[in-house]
């Protein structure tokens, strides 16, 4: 039988490393000390097509993340997608900032790129932003482009 | 016709036996919990279990999540870098591990590590009668013997799984940035991007908590339950583990669908 202070002292090392363990998750995989633990701020955006945009998808802008979307609705009164963002109070924006859905690489997620605009007046809780720009549909894109190659080649032809 | 109702009859015994155990399990739950001040008060009870079930499952889940981490990495490079975004592999080894891998595969060898023992033992010790010679000695065996054993496992579990976790993350970073060459930086900052801490870190520890309350309940229980035989002990032995390994994944199904129906 083991005597007592061994006892805890295994007992004192499977805690440790346990508690270690969590911190490492939650510090270097979750990454908690950037940016989860800090304040933000809600500003509202609508758009008239989110295509692919999710809850918790980065708000970025120019290229730093800087929040995250908190809710994604669709607004009955406008037909328009009501979309939420948690920006860190750390990043400040000026009131005319335009907002664009984009895309990380050519299939990859979608999320929101912030342009600062050159208002003196910040945004603050509660604010929409004014200026937004939808996501592209690829559906949308493909249809276009057969359209313009359709009218291209009718123009050719009329001009043989 | 008198086939019939014998089969009914057996149908009927099943279900009421199936209710009965139920009750009887979750008036066990509650006496347990109103008899825990020992295990808090006398502290070095728990601890000893601590050691006995946290401390010897410490090897098989620390290999165990090395292992796993590794194939995820091999198996999920050999996915990923066919539609060329290998960068994503700690995404995907970190996810599947905090979300899902880390706490259920964990359960399910602490359910076959520990709670088969736990109940072993309390079976054990009601089939040569020392829990009945505690009550004779007024000393309550539920507080003394349950108790102490039901915290402890409630306390490995997390730990346990946030071991299984990390080292399965450890395991993916040596086979995909070590052995195969994925880029370390993006291996880390995409991960740091994409898991979140509360989403994911805390939902993957609320399920190891609650992993760890059911193993160790039904392994108590099922050892306060069995017959006091060498069958009835080995019995209850494999109902332990059958029980719980399947209890952790319907659990593992309810708790994903609540948690992440949304993303």
């Amino acid at each position: 039988m083991m005597s007592r202070k061994e006892l805890d002292l295994w007992v004192g090392v499977f805690v440790a490393i346990g508690i270690g363990a969590l911190l490492f998750l939650s510090m270097k995989v979750a990454n908690l000390s950037s940016f989860s633990a800090s304040e933000t701020y809600q500003i509202k955006a609508k758009f008239d097509n989110i295509g692919g945009l999710k809850p918790r998808a980065p708000v970025k802008a120019a290229g730093v993340v800087v929040g995250r979307v908190s809710d994604v609705r669709f607004d009955n009164e406008t037909f328009e997608a009501a979309v939420t963002l948690m920006v860190d109070t750390r990043y400040q924006f000026p009131r005319d900032t335009s907002a664009k859905i984009l895309t990380s690489g050519l299939l990859g997620e979608q999320y929101i790129g912030l342009s600062a605009g050159g208002d003196s007046v910040n945004l603050k809780t509660g604010d929409t932003l004014k200026i937004t720009q939808s996501a592209v549909v690829l559906e949308n894109l493909i249809s276009q482009f057969l359209y313009s190659k359709a009218a291209d080649s009718g123009t050719n032809d009329n001009k043989k | 016709m008198s086939r019939v109702a014998e089969i009914l009859r057996t149908m009927g015994a099943r279900v009421t036996n199936w209710v009965w155990r139920l009750g009887f399990a979750s008036r066990f739950f509650w006496l347990i919990i109103a008899h825990s001040g020992t295990s808090f008060r006398r502290f070095h009870l728990t601890i000893r279990e601590v050691y006995f079930a946290g401390v010897l499952s410490l090897v098989i889940i620390l290999v165990s999540g090395l292992f796993v981490g590794m194939v995820l990495g091999l198996q999920g490079y050999d996915t990923l870098v066919r539609y060329g975004s290998s960068e994503a592999l700690g995404v995907l080894v970190s996810l599947s591990l905090i979300r899902e891998l880390g706490p259920v595969v964990a359960g399910l060898l602490f359910a076959s590590r520990a709670g088969s023992a736990i109940t072993a033992e309390i079976g054990l010790m009601k089939a040569t009668e020392q829990l009945a010679a505690m009550e004779m000695m007024a000393v309550d065996p539920i507080a003394r013997v349950v108790a102490p054993r039901f915290w402890a496992g409630v306390i490995s579990m997390p730990l346990l799984a946030a071991l299984f976790s990390a080292m399965g993350v450890f395991g993916g970073y040596l086979v995909g940035v070590r052995l195969i060459g994925v880029d370390e930086g993006s291996f880390w900052s995409q991960m740091q991007a994409a898991v979140d801490f509360r989403e994911d870190v805390m939902n993957g520890v609320a399920k190891s908590v609650v992993f760890g309350i059911a193993i160790t309940w039904i392994a108590v229980f099922e050892g306060y339950d069995a017959p006091p035989t060498a069958e009835g002990v080995s019995g209850a032995t494999t109902r332990t583990v059958v029980t719980s390994s399947l209890a952790v994944l319907a659990l593992d199904f309810v708790m994903t669908a609540l948690m992440f129906r949304g993303v």
